[in-house]
C-alpha cells in the first residue's frame, strides 16, 4: 500500500506539468506540505514534448532539470504518478479528496536499465510522440522521465510479455501483483494544474489531417524535431520519409472558429514563428516556410520575434484562412486552396508538408468530473470566490505560454498558502 | 464636409436595414474562407468576402449591380466553413432581392431572368407548371435558340411525360392550389408587409 500523510494543512496540486511543478515547489519551499498528483507515469507535462522554447529557443530540458532537482531536494513535496482525482467534497480548508492510483507494475528497485523493454515484444502507439511511432509494452516514458522508472503497459499484464519482463529484471523491480489503489485524502487547498490538450485536428474536415499523410499538427512537428523523437530529429514527410523542406503552416486550425474552438489560444502564432526557424536550422537556405494566417498575434514582447522572422526572405506570410487542402495523388504533396485577402488572388499552392497550428483546450472537463468549480465558456477555470480553496494554475486557467503559466502558478500557490495559513491560525 | 465624411458607412447601414441578415455583414473578419470555398468562386467578379468589404467601403453601385449574388448556387459551403457563422448564402440572396427591388440587376443576367420566369409561373396558380416553365426557359433567349434547345431536350421531355412528371395538357393552364384567390391574397399581404419593412 502507498502511504501518504495528508491533513487539512496540506496543499494538493493536481497535474505535474511545468505549472503544477512550479505551484508545488513554491508552496513547499515556503514550508508547506504538498502532494503533487500526475496522471501520467512521469512528471513533465506537455513542455517535455517540445523541442525548443520560444522566445529564446533554448531547450525545455534545462528548466525541467532545475525543477526536478528542486523536487528531489525538498522533503515537503510528495509526488504520486499514475494518480487521478476521482471525487472532491467538503469546503475550503477541509476537503475530502478521493484519488485513484493505477499500478505501474514496477517498484522503486528499478534502476532504469531497460532489460525489461529489451525482453518484451508487443508494441503500442507511443502517446508521448502523439502516436507517430510505437513503444514497447515495458517502457520509460521519455529519457528525462521522473521518477526514472520503467512502466508496464496494463495491456501486457497476463500475457507472456509480462513474464518475460519479470524474468529479465535483475533487481526484483517488477511486481505483477500490483493493484489499483483508492486513497482518501484530507486536504486544505487544491490547485488544479491539469493543463491543456491539443484540439483534435481530425475534426477540421477540410484540412484532411485524417486523410493525408503529409498534413501534420504543430505538436507532432515538435516531436519530429526532437533528436530522441520518432524521426531522430529529422523533419520528414510521413508519406515517404523524404525531407520536408518547403512547409506551409495553417494558423487558427480549429481556433477562433465557432464550428470548433471559439477562443484564440494566443501561443499558436508564436509556436509557428518558432517552427519556421526549425526549417532554417535544419535545411539552411533550402528551408522554406509559408504561413497562412488571419492575423498574427505575437503578443507584447514577442513582437520582436515576429519582426525577426519577417526579415527572413525564405519565410513568407499569406493573409488568408485556407479554405481546404487536397492531395496531389502522384507525389502525396498537400495542395492548399483559398483566396489571399491582400489582393483577393486565388491560389492553389503545393508543399512538401503542411503543419496545422492547432489550439489548446482544457485537458479536463471539470463539469463531467463533478468538480464544483467555475469554468468559462471554453472550459478553463475562472478565478471566482465560489471556488473557495480551489485555484487554477497555468493552462488549466487559460491558454498560456510557459512564462505566463509559471507566473500564474506562483500566484495560485500564494493563494493556497493563504488558505493554509488561515487553517493553521484557526487551529492555533 | 468633414474629413471623415467619406468614411461614413451609409451603405452598410442601408444593407443592415434592408437586406435579409444584413446586420451580419459587419461580423466578417475577411479571413477569405468563403471565397476559397465557393465552387464557382473563380467564375464571378466578386466573392462574398469581396462583396462584404465593398459594402463596408460604401461601394453601393458596384455591389448592387454586381452579378455575384446571382451566381450563388446555394451550396452552403461558405456558411458551413465560416468561422463566425455568418449566414453568407442568405445575405447573398438578400442582396439579390434588394437589388431587384431597386431595379439594379444587370441586364440579361440569366439567373435573374429565370428567377422572374419562375416567380411569374408560380404566382399565377400556386403551383409550378413544368411545361410552360420549361418552354419559357428554352425560349428565354429567342425563338431560334428555343427551337434548338427544345430539340436537344426532346428525350428529357418525353421521359418526364412518361413518368408522370409533366402533362402536355398543362399548356391549357395547368393545375393549381385549391384556393387560388386565398393564395393571391396571401401573396399580396406578404408584399405589403415587405413594403413597410424595406424602404
Ligand atoms: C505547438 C505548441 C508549441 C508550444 N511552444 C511553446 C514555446 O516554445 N514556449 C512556450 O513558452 N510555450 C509553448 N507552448 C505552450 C506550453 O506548452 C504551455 O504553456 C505549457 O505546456 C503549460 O504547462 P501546464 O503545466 O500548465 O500544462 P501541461 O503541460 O498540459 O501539464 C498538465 C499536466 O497535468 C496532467 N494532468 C492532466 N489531467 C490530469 C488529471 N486529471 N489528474 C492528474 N494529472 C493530470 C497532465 O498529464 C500534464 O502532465 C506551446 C504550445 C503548443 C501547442
Amino acid at each position: 500500500m502507498t502511504e501518504v500523510v495528508a491533513t487539512n494543512q496540506t496543499i494538493l496540486v493536481v497535474g505535474g506539468g511545468i505549472s503544477g511543478m512550479t505551484a508545488a515547489l513554491e508552496a513547499a519551499e515556503c514550508g508547506k506540505q504538498v502532494i503533487l498528483l500526475e496522471k501520467n507515469p512521469s512528471l513533465g507535462g506537455r513542455v517535455s514534448q517540445l523541442y525548443k522554447y520560444f522566445p529564446k529557443l533554448c531547450m525545455p530540458t534545462c528548466g525541467m532539470e532545475i525543477n526536478l532537482r528542486r523536487i528531489k531536494a525538498n522533503p515537503n513535496v510528495r509526488v504520486l504518478t499514475l494518480a487521478e482525482v476521482t471525487q472532491v467534497s467538503g469546503t475550503t480548508g477541509n476537503y475530502q479528496v478521493k484519488v485513484k492510483l493505477s499500478p505501474r507494475y514496477v517498484n522503486s528497485n528499478c534502476t532504469a536499465c531497460g532489460a525489461c523493454a529489451d525482453a518484451v515484444t508487443a508494441e503500442f502507439p507511443n502517446e508521448y510522440n502523439y502516436g507517430l511511432n510505437n513503444r514497447k509494452g515495458a517502457y520509460l516514458p521519455f529519457f528525462m522521465a521522473y521518477p526514472q522508472r520503467y512502466v508496464l503497459d496494463p495491456k501486457i499484464i497476463g500475457t507472456a510479455d509480462a513474464d518475460k519482463a519479470q524474468a529479465a529484471c535483475h533487481c526484483g523491480a517488477i511486481d505483477l501483483d500490483m493493484q489499483t489503489e483508492e486513497m482518501d485524502l484530507q486536504i486544505g487547498s487544491i490547485i488544479w494544474a491539469t493543463g491543456w490538450q491539443p484540439f483534435d485536428a481530425d475534426k477540421i474536415q477540410p484540412y484532411g489531417h485524417d486523410r493525408f499523410a503529409n498534413v501534420i499538427t504543430s505538436v507532432e512537428m515538435e516531436r519530429m524535431m526532437d533528436p530522441m523523437g520518432p524521426t531522430g530529429g529529422r523533419l520528414v514527410r510521413p508519406s515517404d520519409g523524404q525531407e520536408a523542406k518547403n512547409v506551409a503552416f495553417i494558423q487558427c486550425a480549429g481556433s477562433r472558429d465557432r464550428n470548433y474552438l471559439k477562443h484564440c489560444s494566443r501561443i499558436c502564432c508564436m509556436a509557428t514563428l518558432k517552427q519556421t526557424t526549425y526549417l532554417r536550422e535544419q535545411f539552411g537556405d533550402a528551408g522554406r516556410a509559408t504561413v497562412y494566417y488571419i492575423d498574427i498575434r505575437a503578443i507584447d514582447r514577442f513582437e520582436n520575434f515576429y519582426q525577426k522572422v519577417m526579415k527572413d526572405d525564405n519565410i513568407k506570410f499569406i493573409k488568408s484562412k485556407v479554405a481546404n487542402v487536397i492531395e496531389n495523388k502522384e507525389n502525396n504533396n498537400p495542395i492548399l486552396r483559398g483566396v489571399n485577402t491582400e489582393g483577393y488572388h486565388r491560389y492553389a499552392d503545393e508543399y512538401d508538408l503542411v503543419v496545422l497550428a492547432v489550439g489548446m483546450q482544457p485537458s479536463v472537463d471539470f463539469k463531467s468530473l463533478g468538480i464544483d468549480i467555475v469554468v468559462n465558456d471554453n472550459g478553463f477555470i475562472e478565478q471566482n470566490p465560489h471556488n473557495g480553496g480551489m485555484f487554477a494554475a497555468g493552462c488549466a486557467s487559460d491558454a498560456l505560454d510557459v512564462n505566463r503559466a509559471v507566473q500564474n502558478a506562483t500566484a495560485s500557490s500564494l493563494r493556497a498558502i493563504q488558505v493554509i495559513n488561515q487553517v493553521a491560525g484557526a487551529e492555533g | 464636409m468633414s474629413n471623415t465624411a467619406k468614411y461614413r458607412n451609409d451603405f452598410l447601414k442601408e444593407v443592415e436595414a434592408n437586406v435579409e441578415e444584413g446586420e451580419w455583414v459587419k461580423m466578417c473578419m475577411q479571413c477569405g474562407v468563403c471565397a476559397g470555398s465557393c465552387p464557382l468562386g473563380n467564375a464571378w467578379e466578386h466573392t462574398p468576402q469581396k462583396i462584404f468589404m465593398m459594402i463596408r467601403a460604401g461601394k453601393r453601385d458596384e455591389v448592387l449591380s454586381s452579378d455575384a449574388m446571382w451566381m450563388c448556387t446555394s451550396c452552403y459551403n461558405c456558411i458551413v466553413r465560416c468561422p463566425r457563422e455568418v449566414p453568407i448564402t442568405h445575405i447573398m440572396h438578400g442582396l439579390a432581392h434588394y437589388a431587384k427591388r431597386l431595379g439594379l440587376v444587370p441586364a440579361n443576367q440569366p439567373t435573374a431572368k429565370f428567377a422572374q420566369l419562375f416567380w411569374n409561373n408560380l404566382s399565377k396558380r400556386g403551383r409550378i407548371n413544368e411545361l410552360t416553365l420549361g418552354l419559357g426557359l428554352y425560349f428565354m433567349n429567342g425563338f431560334v435558340e428555343g427551337i434548338k434547345t427544345s430539340i436537344k431536350m426532346q428525350s428529357l421531355g418525353l421521359n418526364m411525360i412518361k413518368t408522370g412528371r409533366m402533362n402536355v395538357m398543362e399548356i391549357f393552364g395547368g393545375h393549381s392550389v385549391k384556393d387560388t384567390s386565398g393564395f393571391h391574397a396571401m401573396l399580396q399581404k406578404a408584399e405589403e408587409i415587405e413594403a413597410t419593412r424595406i424602404k
